[in-house]
C-alpha cells in the first residue's frame, strides 16, 4: 500500500483534545502516521497524491457497541455484507454484534463462524460478543475465560436481562477473573411483562401496556449494588429514563467504576412520536418522555452517560405490518447514527468533541481496543463528513437489509463522505 | 315518520370510526341524533328498512362477544345490508394468517363496511389503513369502545335530556376498559363532569390527564353524582397482582344500596354487561327498575349501531 495523504480537513479527536484544521498521514501498513495541523500541504513531498478534505470533518471511525446482525439464524433481516454496506455509509468501522442470533453465540463452536464470514463479506470490524447465560436464559454463566481467548469481546444476553440476583452476582464474580467485560441490558422481565411502550399518559391514550421506568431502575440498582461486593467491568447498555440518570449519577460520585450507553433513539425521539400505532418505534428500552429525553440528552454533556450506540436492529417489514402488540422490536439504524446524532449538535445541546468521543474513543476505550483516535500506529479507520449538508432520511435508499427505521423523511444535516478501513477507502458517497 | 325531521346534514370528516378520539362534537350530535330517529323504528312491528339494501357488511370479531356482535348484526339486518359475521375460531387467522392479510383478503370481496374487534389496541387502525371500506371499532384491546360510550351517551340524553352538567362516575376496572376510556372522552366532550373511581392497582397511569378526577374512596366518588357507570370486573384480575379477593373488591367498590345513597337520589346505574353479580353490582340494584337502565343500554345499542353504518357505509 502506498502512503496517502489527507490534507485540509477538520480533524476532530477527543481523546487527545485536538479540533483543529490538517491532515492525516496513513502509512504503507494502514496505520496512523501523523495525524493535526502539522500535516499541511507546505510539509509533504510535493509528489505525493494529495486528498484535499476541502474542511471537511475528520473523526476516527465510530465505535458502535450495540448491533444485531442477522447472522446465524435470521440472514433475511441482515446479513455480514448489508451490514457492511450500511455501516460503512454512516461512517462506522467498528461494531459489537449481539449474540441473539439463532443459534445464540454461547459457545466457542460459533465464535469461528462469526469471525470467518464477518472477514470474507465484511470491511468492518466485527467484535463479537456471547451470551452471559446459556442459551441467554439467565441461568447457567458462559464460559468467559474460553470464549474470551477465542476473541469474543464482551458478554451480554442482548435482548435479554439476567433477571436471578444469585445468578448475576456469580457471573460478576467469576467474569473478573478473565476481566470479561459485563454488558446488561436493563430490564426487570417481571415489571416489564407485556409492556410494549413507556408506561404514562400516552399508553393509557392507546391502551397499550406500559414499561414501567422502574423496570430499567430497579436493575440498575441492583446491579450496582452487586458491583460494591463483585466488581468486574461493568456497562450498562442502554438507559432511557431520568430516574435511572440519578440512580447512575450518584453511583459515579461514590467512586463506582461502571460505564453506561444511550440508544440514539431515545436522544432523538420520544413517546409522542409513536402517534398512531407506529410499529417502527416500538423499542427496548422504550422511547419515554420529553423530559427523560432531554436529560438523557443533558447526561451526555455532563458525562454521565458515556457511549451513544445505534441499537441498530433490522426488522424485516413482515414482522412490522402487523398490530403493535404483535409487531417486532427495535430500529434500522446504524447508517443514520451520526447523522442524527449531529442533530444534537446542531440545535446546540452537545458540544461536538463531547458527541464524537461518545462514538469513538469512549466505546474503545470502554472495549479496550486499538480504534476511536488518531494516535500514532492505531489502525487508520477514518469517518470523513460535511458537518452541513442537509439531506432527508428515505427509507428505499437505505442500505440495510431490512427498511425499518424510525426516523422516514426526517432533515437531517450532515453526511458521510468518506470511510477508511485500516487505511483502505471502503466508502465514497456519490 | 313523524320523528324523523328533516336534518341538518353534518359533513362527517372520517371514513371510518375508529374512536371517540377523533370525533368532534358536531359528528358526535350527528350521529346521536340519527340514532334517535330509529329508537321508534326497533319498536315498531315492522323493523326493517332498506338504506344499505345492497350493501355489504362484515362483522370481523377476533374476541368472543354475544350483545356487541348480536347489535351490530340486527342493526344491519334492519337498514337491508347483506350482514356476514366470520367466525375466526375456523378462519385463517388461525392457521398464521396476518390481520393485514386478512383485510386485503375481505377487501377483495367489496364489502362496503367492516365491524371490527380485536384483542390488539390499534387493530382498527390498520386495518382502515389497508381497506377500501368504512371500518367501524366494536372495541379493540383497552383503547376504545366508541359506540359503547355513543349509545350510553343515548341512554343518558333520553333519561336526563343531556349530558351536559351532569356529574358521571365510572367505577370499577378503569385500567383495561375500553368503554371507560371511550366514555371518558365522550362525556367531557359533551360537558359532564367525570370522576373514575377504582382501587390504585386498577387505575391507569396520568389517568388525569384525560381530564377526569380519580378516587379510591367510592363514597366521595359518587358523591352528588347523576350517573353511576359501572364496569366488568374480570374474573381473571380478582385474585393475584390486581386485587386481594372478590370479597374485598365488593366491600369497597362494589355497588351497594349504602354507599348508592352518597349519588344524587335520582342517580341512574348503567353497566355495559356482561355483569358480575354480587361482585361490582348488588343484584338487586342491578334489577331495580327505577334506578337501572342496563336493558335500556342493550336496545338503545341497535339504535346507535344503526345510526353509525348508515352514516359510515361507503357512498356511492
Amino acid at each position: 500500500m502506498k502512503e496517502k495523504y489527507l490534507i485540509n480537513a477538520r480533524i476532530i479527536d477527543p481523546k487527545n483534545d485536538i479540533d483543529e484544521i490538517g491532515g492525516l498521514i496513513i502509512d504503507s501498513k494502514g496505520l496512523i502516521k501523523a495525524a493535526g495541523k502539522k500535516v499541511a500541504n507546505g510539509n509533504l513531498p510535493s509528489s505525493a497524491d494529495k486528498i484535499d478534505l476541502k474542511k471537511q470533518v475528520l473523526i476516527p471511525g465510530i465505535v458502535d457497541m450495540r448491533v444485531f446482525v442477522g447472522e446465524p439464524g435470521y440472514e433475511y433481516k441482515e446479513n455480514f455484507r448489508t451490514l457492511s454496506d450500511a455501516a460503512l455509509s454512516g461512517g462506522v468501522t467498528s461494531v459489537v454484534s449481539m449474540p441473539n442470533t439463532l443459534p445464540v453465540i454461547d459457545n466457542v463452536s460459533m465464535v469461528d463462524f462469526l469471525k470467518r464470514r464477518g472477514r470474507d463479506k465484511s470491511k468492518i470490524n466485527i467484535f463479537p460478543s456471547a451470551t452471559l447465560t446459556k442459551n441467554a436464559e439467565g441461568k447457567q454463566m458462559s464460559e468467559f475465560g474460553l470464549l474470551k481467548r477465542k476473541g469474543i469481546i464482551a458478554f451480554t444476553d442482548g435482548i435479554r436481562t439476567v433477571q436471578d440476583p444469585q445468578v448475576m452476582s456469580r457471573i460478576m464474580n467469576f467474569a473478573s477473573q478473565s476481566e470479561s467485560l459485563i454488558i446488561q441490558h436493563a430490564e426487570d422481565n417481571i415489571l416489564s411483562k407485556d409492556g410494549l411502550i413507556n408506561e404514562g399518559e400516552i399508553s393509557t391514550r392507546l391502551g397499550l401496556k406500559g414499561i414501567p421506568f422502574l423496570a430499567e431502575k430497579i436493575i440498575v440498582e441492583r446491579d450496582l449494588s452487586l458491583l460494591e461486593e463483585y466488581f468486574c467491568r461493568y456497562h450498562i447498555s442502554q438507559i432511557s429514563s431520568k430516574k435511572t440518570i440519578s440512580v447512575i449519577k450518584k453511583a459515579k460520585n461514590d467512586g463506582k467504576i461502571f460505564t453506561t450507553g444511550v440508544s440514539i433513539n431515545n436522544l432523538s425521539l420520544n413517546e409522542n412520536d409513536i402517534g398512531d400505532f407506529k410499529t417502527f418505534l416500538k423499542l427496548s428500552p422504550p422511547l419515554r418522555t420529553e423530559d427523560d429525553r432531554v436529560s438523557l440528552v443533558e447526561s451526555i454533556n455532563d458525562g454521565t452517560i458515556d457511549v451513544i450506540v445505534s441499537d441498530h436492529k433490522p426488522q424485516d417489514e413482515e414482522s412490522k405490518r402487523l398490530t403493535f402488540a404483535q409487531a417486532a422490536t427495535g430500529a434500522s439504524g446504524i447508517e443514520t447514527l451520526l447523522p442524527l446524532a449531529l442533530e444534537l449538535f446542531h440545535n446546540k445541546s452537545v458540544k461536538i468533541k463531547k458527541l464524537i468521543s461518545s462514538l469513538t474513543s469512549n466505546p474503545a476505550k470502554i472495549l479496550g481496543i486499538n480504534k476511536g483516535c488518531l494516535d500514532k500506529g492505531y489502525d487508520a479507520d477514518l469517518c470523513i463528513f460535511d458537518l452541513n449538508v442537509p439531506w432527508v432520511v428515505d427509507k428505499d435508499k437505505i442500505k440495510s437489509k431490512s427498511k425499518n427505521t424510525p426516523i422516514e423523511n426526517r432533515k437531517l444535516q450532515g453526511k458521510v463522505s468518506k470511510t477508511f478501513v485500516k487505511g483502505e477507502l471502503a466508502y465514497e458517497s456519490i | 315518520m313523524a320523528i324523523i325531521k328533516k336534518l341538518k346534514a353534518v359533513k362527517i370528516e372520517q371514513n371510518h370510526l375508529l374512536g371517540i378520539q377523533g370525533l368532534s362534537f358536531p359528528e358526535v350530535s350527528e350521529i346521536l341524533k340519527q340514532a334517535k330517529t330509529f329508537i321508534a323504528l326497533n319498536k315498531s312491528s315492522s323493523k326493517k328498512m332498506d338504506i344499505l339494501r345492497g350493501k355489504t357488511q362484515i362483522n370481523l370479531f377476533f374476541e368472543p362477544s354475544t350483545r356487541t356482535q348480536s347489535s351490530f348484526e340486527l342493526a344491519g339486518k334492519r337498514l337491508g345490508a347483506d350482514v356476514m359475521s366470520m367466525n375466526i375460531i375456523n378462519s385463517a387467522i388461525k392457521k398464521g394468517e396476518t390481520l393485514i392479510d386478512t383485510a386485503m383478503t375481505l377487501n377483495a370481496m367489496h364489502p362496503d363496511i367492516i365491524v371490527i374487534r380485536h384483542q390488539d389496541s390499534g387493530a382498527p387502525n390498520l386495518l382502515a389503513q389497508k381497506v377500501n371500506c368504512a371500518v367501524i371499532n366494536a372495541g379493540d384491546g383497552r383503547r376504545e369502545h366508541p359506540t359503547q360510550a355513543l349509545l350510553d351517551a343515548l341512554t343518558i340524553i333520553n333519561r336526563k335530556g343531556k349530558v351536559e352538567g351532569l356529574k358521571i362516575a365510572i367505577c370499577g376496572d378503569i385500567l383495561h376498559s375500553r368503554v371507560a376510556r371511550s366514555n371518558i372522552y365522550l362525556m367531557n366532550m359533551l360537558g359532564a363532569e367525570v370522576n373514575v373511581v377504582a382501587p390504585k392497582t386498577l387505575l391507569p397511569h396520568s389517568i388525569e390527564r384525560l381530564g377526569v378526577k380519580s378516587f379510591i374512596d367510592m363514597k366521595k366518588g359518587l358523591d352528588n353524582c347523576d350517573i353511576v357507570m359501572m364496569l366488568r370486573l374480570q374474573n381473571e384480575r380478582m385474585h393475584g397482582s390486581f386485587l386481594p379477593s372478590a370479597r374485598e373488591y365488593y366491600e369497597f367498590f362494589g355497588l351497594t344500596p349504602d354507599k348508592l345513597k352518597s349519588a344524587k337520589k335520582n342517580a341512574l346505574i348503567m353497566h355495559p354487561g356482561p355483569m358480575n353479580r354480587g361482585v361490582e353490582i348488588d343484584t338487586n340494584l342491578a334489577d331495580d327498575i327505577n334506578r337501572s337502565v342496563i336493558r335500556e343500554q342493550v336496545e338503545l345499542g341497535v339504535a346507535v349501531r344503526m345510526a353509525c353504518l348508515k352514516i359510515y357505509c361507503k357512498k356511492d
